[in-house]
């Protein structure tokens, strides 16, 4: 029951919200989101307790009806999901204020991105899958657009024809799949792929993988990222870049480890080969940025071809595993931080450049430690998720005796450091702060937002035993 | 050659046709057009590879059926985008 | 909780906790600010010496907590550790004295006092790590607090040389990383464990082994201003003078040095590396560092580039008597941690005292200065004299226990280096001396911003500093063989490196 209620409320608060305009819409979406947050709670904690269970929506049952399933990893990630939503929304709140903008379309929309959001995690099927990846897709191309700026109009529609042809390519898999097995169900499929390794099979899954390597915006598949999360509004592109790209690894990921499992070998080393291109190119682009926000757009890109690292590495096992939860939710958080502090940092300036920063030295401390302890994560610096996943990551490499793999997961820590200190190094540039500007004033609920996910995103790895904990208990199919 | 594979090879041929298309096109409303062949590509193998000894099977076609609607909203948005950025451009002029 | 978990946390905490409140006290808060500061510096140095008590009675501290299955971060407060925290929480009072007087009246000091204050909990927290794992958390946590203080000042030069410091540190972290990770994959998770926790490896592992030392000290060695890594340290100059302080005696250098201690004694065990061929390639590498440091240091005109040089070839004689099997020279290398520590802070507290008061920042402008002021100049030359390995200072306690280790290690050579350096080490400081007490003064100072009133000749909290580490200095010197003395405690964790060997 908890699954379907996390579908089918972010849904009821979408329409109420529409309907109650826009002051009234923010209130409610807060509400919707924190009950949202004990359901995920509760969910996560029925996994850890009692284990991965499926819940036959209506009572139909699979193939009539739609079969959801939850385990560890997609309880994690709904929760996740939550985790990161409930202070973005309540940033979103204090900005649209503070922007004098009234947001009419951003509640509803943002309910159904929730709500596909939680529809994908729990996905039983293939087809589901498409259908859930779909509406993600249009949700999060409506976001950027809701802005209603020209550049976000055209990144919305860029993002929008690169999300379309991801799909379809998706589509096509899918359609080839049936065509060969009679089944769209992922369980079912996991008993009869590995057991037949013919070609068309193995074409479909590259079809899939082609579709969903482009929707994680992979290099080179990358290029509609950087201008769609560059130019929406700031607590739109901190849950794009949190959470929507994620989704689609999640799917690759789940494929990987249920249906292709016995394709390890052949299909494995080319995401994490145009992973290591992605670390290379992105950091190198965001070491380039002039806009603040194209910088953390281009880490997302480098940042999401660290996580594809993870493929050759998965034999070893749930190590691996581990490595690459940790490393999406310190990623999702410190990026959600980092948008967050870039949106505070364009709205306290009025200026969206990695030089203009400087006029921000010495004021609003709390944006700087959010900004810096996001980079601490995203560098890979202890105590943070993202150094234990960078810790597993390298020791899942040197068990497999893959050393490039080492020099890449090292490299990009210190890549991320190059381009994180662009930002904090400005914090400290007082002596020439004379011309400085006049700064508007931000809300606090938007600074403490900022520092919050930051913290989190840090904090996570002290937590990393019970999240390995869920993960092996709930076990990934 | 049977109806089935024919079906298949019409489809996969469309949706080749449409992906080109999309990606070579940039002019926007040729790019929505090209999309939508390439759709219905998918859908045409998703229901001509799925027929058993010519008996057509229910389920993709409810699922094509899905996917049609999720189709139909797509090129909305994508129309709804490509009119504002045109009415911004004569505005601009 | 007892007592075993409370008393190590609570060190941590005391210098944690007042971090983070700083950070959030409004600027002009100066008084809260220093209350706080001096209340975690007492504090720490009041457990640090109950604990100095427990450990000699054999008590045990330490907690550990789980944070991946097989990964812990564990604390364990052994006889090295404390010798470290010692120096450390001792050093942290004076230097946040000196801080208070020298950045009176400047911006950003919440800024600076909280990292200040991290610094310190990294230094903590490094000291009594008790896994590598630990020692890497906080080794990096290091880097991190001490990157905003080098950069305090946000002229260009200062970002300029925080850079540099970041570079360097960062690429080290990811060597010490992966070496760490390498050894792991040989033998398990590694405990620090006296006497080495390798033992029992079969020579299969040699290259392994041998790999993973190379990768830990590189990694370690930037730290420790090992030649060719030290470059960072010289640049790191354009910090504030407290600042200085801290990266060369109490925190970072001193943290790579203690990094070398911990990896060669308790992690590889000296026998097992002197096995593994590994100790002579560190000692060249040490000696290198001594000889190059004093060499560069001869010819700089800025007293704190000097100064800089001097650390980097001063914090290697700990290398140095690391890489000499045989328990006179650990005990050399462990008494200088401290020594070097106390003088070398002396040194710097005046080289600020000289920069603050009378704006005199070169060797040059230094003529008669001890005229001017006295007190600071002969702390200046208590430090230098140290420095030289003169008898009475603890320099030259350090000096006696490395020659002694040097011929007991068949390493005759070490011993020439550590003659040359001190010749050196003459030949850059008693210049120095020469010039303050024997020149006649200039008619004015560069710029005067603290007059002189009475026997006060600058303000009292930057006078007094630097005067206890003077007496600390002759102190630790003559009565070395005083029960707590640094050296004494060097022999007992001498005796129990070397407690399960044949030696």
């Amino acid at each position: 029951m908890l699954i379907a209620w996390l579908i089918v409320l972010p849904l009821a608060w979408a329409l109420a919200a529409w309907l109650a305009g826009a002051r009234r819409g923010a209130t409610i979406a807060c509400a919707g989101v924190l009950v949202q947050l004990l359901l995920a709670l509760a969910l996560a904690r029925e996994v850890a307790a009692h284990g991965p269970f499926t819940y036959a929506v209506g009572g139909w049952g699979a193939p009539l009806g739609i079969d959801l399933h939850v385990d560890g990893l997609s309880a994690l990630l709904v929760l996740l999901t939550e985790v990161v939503a409930l202070p973005l929304v309540l940033y979103t709140r204090a900005w649209l204020v503070a922007q004098e903008q009234d947001g009419t379309y951003l509640w509803p929309l943002l309910g159904l991105l929730l709500a596909a959001l939680h529809a994908l995690f729990v996905s039983a099927d293939l087809f589901n899958l498409y259908v859930t990846l779909e509406l993600l897709g249009l949700g999060a191309v409506a976001l950027v657009a809701s802005g209603g700026e020209r550049k976000q109009l055209a990144a919305a529609l860029r993002y929008l024809v690169a999300s379309l042809v991801a799909s379809g390519c998706f589509l096509l898999g899918v359609a080839v799949i049936y065509g060969i097995h009679g089944t769209v169900s992922l369980a079912d499929l996991a008993e009869r792929v590995p057991a037949d390794p013919t070609t068309p099979t193995l074409l479909a899954g590259a079809l899939m993988l082609l579709g969903l390597m482009i929707k994680t915006a992979l290099f080179p598949f990358h290029g509609w990222l950087p201008a769609a999360h560059g130019s929406a509004a700031a607590p739109v592109s901190a849950l794009l870049s949190a959470l929507v790209v994620k989704a689609s690894f999640y799917v690759i990921l789940r494929l990987r480890l249920s249906v292709y499992s016995g394709w390890a070998e052949q299909l494995d080393w080319l995401p994490a080969l145009l992973g290591g291109g992605a670390i290379l190119y992105g950091s190198w682009c965001a070491l380039r940025a002039e806009r603040l926000k194209m910088l953390i757009a281009y880490s997302t890109v480098a940042q999401l071809g660290y996580l594809f690292l993870l493929f050759p590495l998965l034999a070893v096992g749930e190590l691996a595993l581990t490595a690459g939860a940790l490393q999406i939710l310190a990623h999702a958080l410190a990026k959600a931080a980092l948008f967050a502090a870039a949106g505070i940092a364009l709205l306290a300036s009025g200026r969206d450049s990695v030089a203009g920063l400087a006029s921000l030295a010495g004021v609003l401390p709390l944006t700087w430690f959010a900004f810096g302890l996001a980079g601490t994560s995203l560098m890979g610096l202890p105590p943070s998720g993202g150094f234990l996943a960078k810790w597993l990551l390298i020791d899942a490499a040197i068990m497999r005796g893959q050393w490039i793999m080492i020099l890449l997961v090292v490299a990009s820590g210190l890549l991320a450091a190059a381009y994180i200190f662009r930002i904090l190094s400005c914090a400290f540039r007082s002596a020439e702060r004379e011309q400085a500007v006049a700064l508007r004033p931000v809300p606090r609920t938007m600074e403490w937002v900022a520092f919050a996910l930051a913290a989190a995103s840090v904090l996570v790895g002290l937590e990393a035993n019970a999240i390995a904990g869920l993960l092996g208990t709930g076990g990934a199919r | 050659m049977s109806a089935t594979l024919l079906y298949a090879l019409t489809g996969c041929a469309l949706f080749a046709l449409g992906l080109g298309a999309t990606v070579l096109v940039t002019e926007p409303l040729r790019r929505v057009l090209a999309f939508n062949v390439m759709g219905s590509g998918a859908f045409l193998v998703f229901v001509g590879l799925a027929q058993r000894a010519g008996v057509s099977d229910p389920v993709p076609q409810a699922m094509v059926l899905t996917g049609i609607v999720v189709a139909v909203a797509a090129t909305a948005l994508a129309l709804a985008l490509i009119r504002r950025l045109e009415r911004d451009d004569d505005d601009a002029r | 909780m007892n007592t075993g978990v409370l008393l190590p946390l609570a060190t941590l905490a005391s210098s944690l906790l007042p971090g983070i409140i700083i950070f959030m006290l409004p600027e002009t808060r100066s008084r809260t600010r220093t209350t706080l500061n001096l209340a975690g510096a007492l504090t720490k140095l009041a457990l640090v010496v109950v604990m100095l008590f427990g450990v000699r009675a054999g008590n045990d501290y330490g907690f550990r907590h789980e944070v991946l299955p097989g990964v812990q971060l564990a604390f364990e407060m052994d006889a090295l550790a404390l010798l470290f925290v010692t120096l450390s929480s001792g050093l942290w009072l004076l230097t946040t004295l000196y801080a208070i007087g020298y950045l009176e009246q400047s911006p950003h000091r919440n800024r600076f006092f909280g990292f200040f204050s991290l610094c310190v909990t990294a230094t903590i927290g490094i000291a009594m790590a008790a896994n590598l794992f630990t020692f890497f958390v906080f080794y990096e946590l290091l880097t991190l607090a001490t990157y905003p203080l080098v950069a305090h000042r946000g002229t260009q030069k200062a970002r300029r040389g925080a850079a540099v410091y970041l570079g360097y540190t960062l690429v080290g972290g990811a060597l010490v990383l992966t070496g760490i990770i390498w050894l792991r994959s040989i033998a398990g998770p590694v405990e620090f464990t006296a006497g080495g926790a390798l033992g029992g490896l079969g020579a299969e592992h040699r290259t392994g082994l041998r790999i993973a030392f190379a990768l830990l000290v590189a990694g370690v060695g930037v730290k420790a201003a090992l030649v060719p890594l030290h470059g960072w340290l010289p640049r790191a100059m354009v910090a504030p003078a407290p600042v200085s302080a801290l990266l060369h005696a109490v925190a970072v250098v001193k943290a790579g040095a203690f990094g070398i201690v911990r990896i060669v004694y308790e992690v590889f065990g000296v026998e097992q590396a002197h096995a593994l061929g590994v100790l002579t390639p560190l000692a060249v590498v040490a000696a290198t560092t001594i000889v190059w440091g004093s060499l560069r240091a001869l010819t700089q005109d800025e007293l704190k580039r000097r100064l800089a040089f001097s650390t980097v070839s001063q914090v290697s004689y700990i290398a140095l008597g690391v890489a000499m099997l045989g328990p006179q020279a650990t005990i050399g290398g462990l008494v200088h941690l401290v020594h070097q520590g106390i003088m070398k802070i002396t040194l710097f507290f005046c080289a600020g005292n000289y920069a603050e008061t009378l704006g005199v920042h070169r060797v040059s402008e230094m003529d008669g200065i001890a005229r001017r002021m006295p007190l600071t100049s002969a702390a200046f030359t208590i430090g230098a004299l140290g420095m030289m390995s003169a008898p009475l200072t603890a320099g030259a306690v350090s000096k006696h226990w490395l020659s002694a280790g040097a011929e007991a290690a068949d390493m005759a050579w070490a011993g020439w280096v550590l003659t040359a350096s001190s010749l050196l080490n003459a030949a850059y400081f008693l210049p120095i001396v020469f010039r303050a007490w024997c020149r006649q003064p200039p008619t004015a100072w560069p710029q005067e911003h603290i007059t002189r009133a009475g026997w006060r000749e600058t303000g009292w909290l930057l006078l007094l500093p630097p005067l206890v580490t003077a007496a600390a200095t002759l102190g630790a010197g003559v009565l070395a063989d005083l029960p707590m003395s640094p050296l004494t405690w060097a022999r007992l964790i001498a005796a129990r490196e070397y407690a399960g060997s044949s030696m």
